[in-house]
């Protein structure tokens, strides 16, 4: 709660800075466009997360991204597939992709970050390989596919509206549970806070799209963004209050007591890795779909090092059992911001890298530093 | 009347959060054996450390032959005539007895160690405990019991008159051990005092002229020699009548509710153990350390795989080999190490309390955490665990609590057959009769109990029935009225005259 809160700080102070400073980052296009890179980015890290969470990692994705992107165009251009025939291969070798590193890194007992750094090396090349390493894209056909990636719907505030609503309802059920069954109300406060927020939530969308003056109801929603906000509601809601989102973060803070406890942890980190693969071939569809144009070779390079940035900037703690959905969102926001802020007051891009990876170093610095002084406070308490 | 060898008076020791020692009193007479004896936790080791010079007092005095000393090192301690004799030994095993002898205080020549008199010394010191090896023996060719005399030696040769033991038989055999006490006995009557630490109450009964005991950090009470008694000694551990602690009541069996079957694990493949335990039967396993119950434990409920063997719950046969399987079928596992395997630490209570239980608490697929937290605060309740609320991180709670929360885990799901192993390790005084008292209440409800517990009071206060374990065998059953230390010891170390079965 508190680091979501951080860090939802450090992007409105950043977003301040860069309006003031730069006219054109209030422009709907640059917001809309920012909200879009944070859709497609954003699939990436949740996907990462899911990995990250049972203590693995998944260095893999930036050439998961490659292989089916190339793939896709591939298939549909060269090979006359039709679109479904396509995204369902794709689908396919993403889940084959997941299973193997699952069962190599359980039943094999190999370690997640060299069996995903031999992914990492393969599946690049397989993409070059298949292709003859020709540039892939759709031309100017398949419009209805590339909308996916490219198109819009609605305004922010319509989007604000429905996912705002939808949360509130989950929430007031959610409250009212609570409030049935007596928990102390030191422990019902923050259901109602998530209550109270997403209805205000729902509450500003809803008048900024009926009065449709301000900047919110201005911008339209990206397809990409849309697709993000669907999917982190999903696998928030996976995470947290599935049987299966329950034993992925007890094993990922206790493997061993959770096998103790019955948890099948052999299959719960498989499915882990097959939706962090899934997620990656998502990635994969819409950047290719979005960039119409890809190199084999170079589509989504150091991909899925922004992927684990923004999990761990959210909060994800690369020792396992701990990660939010919300926050994974936030830090991959803040790192597309910072890019967008770049390019807006014009700094030279050399420094690009070297400002990101100084904010995320900065962002888990607070975050061990923080946690040491919960801890010491504790600890004098008790 | 002459002063004691070694007064110490109003000791008090804190540790961060705990206070280790309030107030203690001891003293140790010229050519005594004094018997220390208390519950884990209950300041034993912290009093000898202070005593050996490796801690210093908060508060206090210690006098030494009337006089009052500082020890603020083991050096300085060893000066006077004090040595600790380790639960661990601390040999070189590299070299052989006579430098182990005289290991840092070598006796010297133009700067040359003069190796005649340090095997002159040593043979001299070896004949007082009479062993029968030389001092030119490797270490490394001394079997355990061996090395404890090796130490005891190196005490003597110190010109130690005070030796403090601290669980020296905790890894010998019944032979090395009845060798050891007829040193200590030899030495009380050249005048050299002891300190005899000890679980095995038995050895100190037999040995002690006078037994000490501590209880949760301070003087619970003293026994002259003629008052020496297990029950009495126990009384004053635990602070209240056994039978109460224990909560050892009678109560009627049901039908045989585990069957195992000629089960043998990875660490004694030639060997197989067959058990059964009934409904509302407390069984124990006792035996040494690696004689396989763990293993036998950890292979019923499926954590490793078994060799061979059966097993069946209430007369249906349950497949080995998965602890989903072991579940279902009604087993449970309260696991040796709760840090490690019993509990996930970063987590809550209430997550804990739910983790083994999720599956069958869920409706449309989510998990309901209303209904999650009420369960875990019946559970609290029901099992007294002291904390701010359910949303307390385990991590920050005692070890009995925790103890109590691992087994909270298992009560969620209603079990047939609990298994549990070392149930009160690291657990104080209070917590211990809780959890005693929450298993004689499911025992009473019909509950199969199987425990494992390397504490013989343990074991013969909380068990109807004990079953003994040698390398991964059953040697012996002692039912509830022939159940004693001795008998116990003499098949956990491979004896089986009283297994005339």
């Amino acid at each position: 709660m508190k680091k979501i809160l951080g860090i939802f700080g450090l992007f409105a102070v950043i977003c301040l800075f860069t309006a003031l400073e730069a006219d054109s980052f209030t422009k709907p296009n640059n917001i809309a466009n920012l909200a879009s890179r944070t859709g497609l980015y954003g699939v990436l890290g949740i996907g990462v997360a899911f990995v990250i969470v049972t203590g693995g990692i998944d260095l893999s994705i930036g050439s998961i991204v490659g292989l089916t992107g190339t793939l896709l165009p591939w298939l549909i251009i060269r090979h006359g597939w039709s679109v479904p025939a396509a995204l369902g291969f794709v689908a396919l070798v993403s889940i084959v992709i997941g299973l193997f590193h699952g069962l190599l890194i359980t039943r094999l007992n190999l370690q997640p970050f060299l069996v995903t750094l031999c992914g990492l090396l393969i599946y690049r090349s397989i993409a070059q390989y298949v292709t003859d390493d020709q540039n892939q894209g759709f031309g100017t056909e398949y419009t209805g596919l590339r909308d996916l990636a490219t198109g819009s719907m609605g305004t922010m505030a319509t989007l604000m509206t429905l996912v705002g609503a939808v949360l509130t309802g989950f929430l007031f059920f959610r409250y009212l549970g609570v409030k049935r069954s007596e928990v102390a109300p030191k422990e019902q406060r923050p259901v109602l806070i998530g209550l109270i927020t997403a209805g205000a939530l729902t509450l500003v969308g809803l008048i900024t799209w009926l009065t449709g003056s301000t900047l919110l109801a201005e911008v339209p929603a990206p397809m990409p963004f849309w697709i993000l906000v669907v999917v982190a509601m999903i696998c928030g809601l996976v995470l947290n209050d599935t049987v299966f989102g329950r034993h992925l973060l007890a094993l990922g803070r206790n493997e061993q007591a959770a096998r103790f406890s019955g948890v099948r942890t052999t299959w719960v980190i498989i499915a882990a890795y097959v939706i962090c693969a899934v997620l990656a071939g998502l990635g994969g569809v819409l950047f290719t779909c979005d960039l119409n144009g890809i190199q084999p070779a170079t589509l989504g390079q150091v991909f899925e090092l922004y992927a684990i940035a923004a999990a761990v900037l959210g909060g994800c703690s690369l020792r396992g059992g701990e990660c939010t959905i919300l926050g994974i969102v936030i830090g991959t926001a803040v790192l597309r911001l910072l890019l967008n802020a770049f390019n807006l007051l014009g700094t030279s891009y050399t420094i690009e890298s070297a400002v990101m990876g100084t904010v995320i170093l900065l962002g888990v610095l607070a975050d061990e530093v923080i946690r040491r002084f919960v801890r010491r406070r504790r600890r004098t308490a008790g | 009347m002459s002063a004691p060898l070694l007064q110490a008076r109003g000791i008090e020791k804190r540790f961060p959060g705990v206070r280790a020692l309030h107030q203690v009193d001891l003293h140790v007479e010229p050519g005594e054996v004094l018997g220390l004896v208390g519950e884990n936790g209950a300041g034993k080791s912290t009093l000898m450390k202070i005593l050996a010079g490796i801690q210093s007092p908060d508060a206090g005095e210690l006098r030494w032959s009337g006089e009052t000393v500082h020890l603020p090192s083991p050096r300085a301690a060893s000066a006077l005539g004090i040595a600790l004799i380790h639960q661990e030994l601390n040999l070189a095993d590299n070299l052989d007895v006579a430098a182990n002898l005289f290991l840092g205080r070598e006796p010297h020549r133009f700067g040359l160690i003069d190796r005649s008199t340090i095997e002159r010394e040593s043979e001299k010191v070896l004949e007082r405990i009479g062993v029968s090896f030389g001092p030119r023996t490797p270490i490394a060719d001394l079997s355990v019991g061996q090395r404890q005399l090796v130490e005891i030696a190196r005490a003597l040769a110190a010109d130690a008159r005070l030796l403090i033991m601290d669980e020296p038989t905790s890894s010998l055999s019944t032979h090395e051990s009845e060798r050891l006490f007829e040193v200590i006995v030899d030495l009380r009557q050249k005048g050299v005092s002891i300190v005899y630490i000890s679980h095995r109450l038995g050895e100190v009964m037999d040995l002690a002229d006078r037994v000490s005991v501590l209880r949760d950090g301070e003087n619970a009470g003293e026994l002259q020699r003629e008052e020496i008694t297990r029950e009495r000694m126990i009384s004053l551990m635990v602070g209240r009548e056994l039978d109460s602690f224990y909560a050892s009541r009678p109560h009627a069996l049901g039908d045989v509710v585990l069957e195992v079957e000629g089960l043998r694990t990875g660490m004694y493949p030639e060997h197989s153990a067959s058990l059964r335990v009934r409904a509302g039967e407390r069984v124990g396993l006792a035996g040494l350390v690696g004689a396989g119950r763990t293993e036998l434990l950890r292979a019923l409920f499926g954590i490793d795989p078994a060799l061979s063997g059966r097993m069946r719950v209430g007369g249906v046969d349950v497949p080995l080999g998965s602890p989903r399987h072991a579940i279902a079928a009604g087993l449970a596992l309260v696991p040796e190490d709760r840090q490690a395997q019993g509990l996930v630490l970063g987590s809550n209570i209430r997550d804990n309390v739910g983790l083994a239980s999720l599956d069958r608490r869920r409706r449309v697929g989510l998990v309901s955490h209303p209904a999650e937290d009420a369960l875990a605060r019946r559970l609290m309740g029901s099992l007294r665990i002291k904390a701010s609320s359910t949303d307390q991180l385990v991590a920050t709670l005692s070890g009995g609590n925790q103890q109590k929360v691992a087994l909270a885990k298992w009560l969620a799901l209603e079990p047939r057959v609990l298994l549990l192993d070392e149930p009160t390790r690291g657990v104080d005084v209070g917590a211990k009769h809780e959890i005693y008292e929450t298993i004689a209440r499911l025992a009473e409800s019909g509950l199969a109990v199987l425990f494992v517990s390397s504490e013989m009071e343990e074991v013969l206060g909380l068990a109807d029935r004990v079953l003994v374990m040698h390398e991964g065998r059953i040697t012996g059953e002692l039912q509830r009225d022939e159940l004693e230390e001795k008998a116990v010891l003499r098949l956990a170390t491979g004896g089986t005259e009283a297994a005339s079965r």
